[in-house]
């Protein structure tokens, strides 16, 4: 089964990609796989994973856990589950700077309260000698993002971060993350099925489905031109507020992946699908702007415009 | 700005796990079915099947006394292929005494782990929805009850009744109903929140009525997983009380009573008399508690990592 | 910490009292008490009669109980028909080597089973833990005392490696130990495997684990510090309860290796129509069991930092 198929993107420093897509698009694989970190089961199957100037592919998992956590780090979705409920939160966020960094006891210290400071944890000095069962929600995940900082990364994966939060609460913790970005100058994955946050913390985006990029460019020329015909109904599909309208639901389910169909693989819940789409698998399509698509129609689209 | 990472024609493929797999085909244990099959078959026919009285010497055809006792299997020197086990120390043919103890240990093992179902699952039915006072004391006594150690409860009652086979059905309901009570209370105060549940109530239906049609019919699950996985624990319970001298008196032919016949025998080198009741035991037991665990995993989900 | 453990020695005390109102009415439910203590044959009704008046059988049932609990809080047991001391000191005599029978086959469990079990998990699905669930099938399924046969037949006969019966003359005689600590250690090493198995497999699976090793935790790390030890919580509040089996199967693996512990003298208690012994022996194991629940609560409360700091 191919959860992630033949899929090509790249980022530059202190920009924000955001991953698109449905659930079981392929989205949390593709995450995976830059840490070189498939679950059992899961193979890579050619292509090549640059990081920084090396070749992820080749490496070791040895040689990866030397840059997990310091050069790269994630951040997961339910930040109860992340935590470990033993270990102090001094000790957990300290961890990656322990291990990668060196830094013992007092510089270790000071690490540490400097990085909950960082994600706006009140009182750090006191906070990090308590246990994760202690601390709302929306704390914990900060203590995660803490974690990931630990390490100096130049790369942070959220992995749909603000699911699990309170909708209160999520604006709050976006825009912290946006902070340290600027802060530190950080690239930023960003995973979710929500365009909205798409729209507020991304400057490039990835739309994914059934484990293909479909659509890809900058976020303003994909909200404002969507090409594939899933981007622009993931479009049509937010509400408006004073639309009176019945909310757009795209038709049918995700394929199943052990066994696709045949040709494009949107094609059976896809209002424009012609006879080409059903039988022939699409190429991607380059437009002058840099964003690119997936799909037969974008031809005739430029050929319109 | 530098590039930071680039992804290029990466692909990763997912093979599903070998558990997946095993758990969707519908592999039955054919296994510890065919031996419990056999064992019961063994048990109803034992008349038939067994080649001798398993209570009195085997003779010999021809002058009609009593043959050597203490012969070993056919396969050793000595041994005859009419008592193809041996033959203990009153010259009784080993395979005889093995089939007709299956039946001890099938009853007191069946009737007993069902009876202590019954109360068990009665009092946790009960006990879990009508709640109260009753409940409370219900939980009381089950929580002290678990505290008594099986076998040293049965062997205490054991004591207090006359040995008889029956008897040991009563020891073995008594010992393990409390196992059920505790676990189908639990799950029935899950269940009592069910809407369909609630549902009854409100449209009139007894309590009693209500625990008969609703509720029992979905703790069955938990009952039979918790059944199977009892008997194993009855049987060798029901075997170490024979070991002992305090199960089903002699001379009825039971597994546990055969071992401690031939505990002496053994130390003098003659093996046989213990070992193979041994083996019965074990093979029943272990094919209990494989159905068991096929019948834990494909029950209830949620049992499954305990 | 300290709210749950008061909850947890009341409930303790309140097992206690219920155990002492089930072993008083098993008793007396099953027919005249007195026929217990004087089995044997030829008994006349007035030497049944006799014993009425010496045990206060006559009297109301309620102030039986009375008498009964308040002699077992003085520690007061009665007298053993066959030794001729009194129920607390023959147990106590005997206790101490069941002690040690039971500590040796704790730890041989542990060793066997714990370190497998965290090995089947790690490696699951492979052969390791083709091996691993074996040896617990294995161990759950062959009762002890058949176990303790066949290693009398291969090392003691076979063999003649070993001592078969008794415990020899030095308190701690490894030649003697050995075979019954292992026969006792067998049933439990396996559910200790099969528990540290699932409970690692749930603990692996869990998102802090994944986090762990995206953190770049060498593996070692991830298991020995962040899987092993929330693990074992579980194993350890499960791992209780199954070591209280391990009193039953003591039972039956002192009588076959003739070891001087408390189970062998229930049973000789037990056929020598010594009831008060028996009596005695029956509700020092529940309150050892009690105690013995109590215990891991403790130290569950002090593993967990949930129970320690808000529970």
């Amino acid at each position: 089964m191919k959860a992630v198929d033949d899929i090509t993107f790249s980022l530059k420093e202190g920009e924000t990609l955001g991953i698109v897509g449905e659930s079981g698009c392929g989205k949390t694989t593709t995450c995976h796989a830059l840490f070189n970190l498939l679950p059992p089961g899961g193979q890579l199957m050619g292509g090549s994973i640059h990081f920084d100037g090396t070749e992820i592919t080749a490496k070791s998992q040895k040689e990866m856990q030397k840059i997990r956590g310091k050069e790269m780090a994630m951040i997961l979705q339910d930040p109860m589950a992340s935590l470990d409920p033993l270990f102090s939160i001094f000790d957990q966020v300290g961890e990656p700077a322990y291990h990668h960094r060196k830094l013992r006891r007092n510089s270790l210290k000071t690490q540490v309260e400097e990085l909950l400071g960082m994600v706006r944890i009140p009182s750090p000095s006191i906070r990090m000698k308590e246990f994760p069962h202690q601390m709302s929600g929306g704390m914990r995940q900060r203590i995660v993002g803490a974690m990931a900082l630990a390490g100096g990364p130049k790369l942070i994966v959220a992995d749909e971060p603000t699911t699990n939060l309170d909708v209160t609460i999520q604006l709050q913790y976006l825009e912290l993350l946006k902070e340290l970005q600027d802060q530190t100058g950080v690239a930023l994955i960003f995973v979710t099925h929500n365009l909205g946050i798409v729209a507020k913390m991304c400057n490039q985006i990835a739309v994914m489905y059934a484990g293909k990029i479909v659509e890809q460019g900058t976020t303003r020329d994909i909200f404002n031109q969507p090409q594939h015909p899933y981007t622009d109904a993931l479009l049509k599909s937010i509400p408006v507020l004073g639309n009176k309208d019945p909310l757009y639901v795209i038709p049918g389910q995700p394929p199943n992946l052990a066994e696709p169909p045949d040709g494009c693989l949107f094609h059976p819940r896809c209002p424009k699908a012609d006879q080409r789409c059903r039988v022939e698998h699409p190429p991607e399509v380059v437009l002058q702007n840099a964003q690119s698509s997936v799909c037969w129609m974008t031809h005739k689209e430029e050929q319109h415009a | 700005m530098s590039q930071i990472s680039s992804v290029k024609n990466a692909t990763v493929l997912i093979f599903p796990s070998i558990q997946r797999i095993i758990l969707k085909s519908r592999n039955l244990p054919i296994l510890p079915i065919a031996i419990i099959v056999a064992v019961l078959f063994l048990a109803i026919f034992a008349n038939l099947i067994s080649p001798h009285d398993p209570e009195r010497s085997v003779k010999d055809t021809e002058t009609g006394r009593p043959i050597d006792n203490y012969l070993p299997p056919f396969w050793m020197d000595g041994g005859s292929i009419r008592t193809p086990l041996g033959t203990d120390f009153h010259s009784r043919d080993i395979l005889s005494r093995l089939i007709h103890g299956s039946r001890v240990s099938l009853i007191v093992g069946l009737v007993g782990t069902l009876a202590a179902g019954l109360v068990g699952t009665t009092l946790g039915i009960t006990a879990g929805y009508l709640g109260g006072w009753w409940d409370q004391i219900i939980m009381r006594v089950t929580d002290a009850w678990l505290a008594l150690p099986s076998l040293i409860f049965a062997i205490f009652l054991a004591s207090v009744l006359r040995p008889s086979l029956w008897n040991i059905v009563i020891i073995l309901a008594l010992v393990f109903w409390s196992r059920y009570t505790r676990q189908i209370r639990a799950e029935v105060l899950a269940l009592r929140e069910r809407d369909y549940v609630r549902l009854a109530e409100v449209t009139g239906a007894s309590r009693l009525r209500v625990m008969v049609k609703h509720i029992l019919p979905n703790t069955l699950n938990t009952v039979m997983v918790l059944f199977s996985l009892t008997i194993g624990v009855a049987i060798i319970i029901e075997a170490s009380l024979s070991f002992l001298g305090i199960g089903v008196p002699p001379p009825k032919p039971a597994w546990g009573l055969m071992m401690a016949d031939g505990r002496g025998p053994l130390i003098a080198g003659k093996w046989w008399i213990s070992v193979f009741p041994g083996l019965c035991i074990m093979l029943l037991v272990l094919a209990s508690n494989l159905l068991g665990d096929w019948l834990r995993v494909r029950l209830d989900p949620q049992l499954r990592n305990r | 910490m300290r709210r749950f453990l008061s909850v947890r020695i009341f409930y303790s005390i309140l097992t206690l009292w219920l155990l002492t109102i089930i072993v008083f009415t098993m008793v007396r439910l099953t027919g005249d008490p007195a026929t217990l203590w004087t089995d044997y044959p030829g008994v006349s009704e007035e030497d049944l009669d006799m014993v009425r008046e010496r045990w206060g059988l006559n009297e109301p049932q309620i102030t039986q109980y009375w008498k009964f609990v308040s002699n077992i809080f003085r520690g007061d047991f009665g007298t053993s028909f066959q030794f001729s001391m009194s129920v607390t000191d023959i147990y106590f005599q005997r206790l101490p080597n069941s002690l040690l029978l039971g500590a040796t086959s704790f730890l041989i469990s542990l060793i066997i089973g714990v370190p497998l079990g965290i090995l089947s998990a790690v490696k699951v699905n492979s052969r390791w833990d083709s091996i691993g669930k074996l040896i617990a099938l294995l161990g759950l399924s062959v009762p002890g005392f058949f176990v303790g046969l066949c290693l009398i037949l291969v090392f003691g006969v076979q063999l003649g490696w070993l001592p078969i019966l008794g415990k020899g003359d030095q308190f701690f005689d490894i030649r003697y130990l050995i075979m019954p600590a292992f026969s006792l250690g067998w049933y439990f090493a396996g559910s200790l495997l099969r528990l540290t198995r699932s409970s690692m497999l749930e603990v692996l699976g869990s998102d802090y684990v994944k986090l762990a090793r995206l953190k770049g935790m060498p593996e070692i790390v991830v298991i020995a510090k962040h899987a092993f030890k929330n693990a074992m919580i579980p194993v350890l509040t499960l791992a209780g309860l199954q070591l209280v089996l391990m009193i039953n199967v003591a039972v039956v693996v002192e009588v076959i290796f003739q070891w001087p512990g408390v189970g062998s003298l229930l049973i000789e208690a037990l056929l020598g129509r010594d009831f008060p012994v028996v009596q005695g022996a029956v509700l020092m194991a529940g309150a050892m069991i009690v105690g013995i629940n109590l215990l891991l609560d403790v130290l569950y409360a002090m593993v967990d930092p949930r129970i320690r700091i808000s529970g």
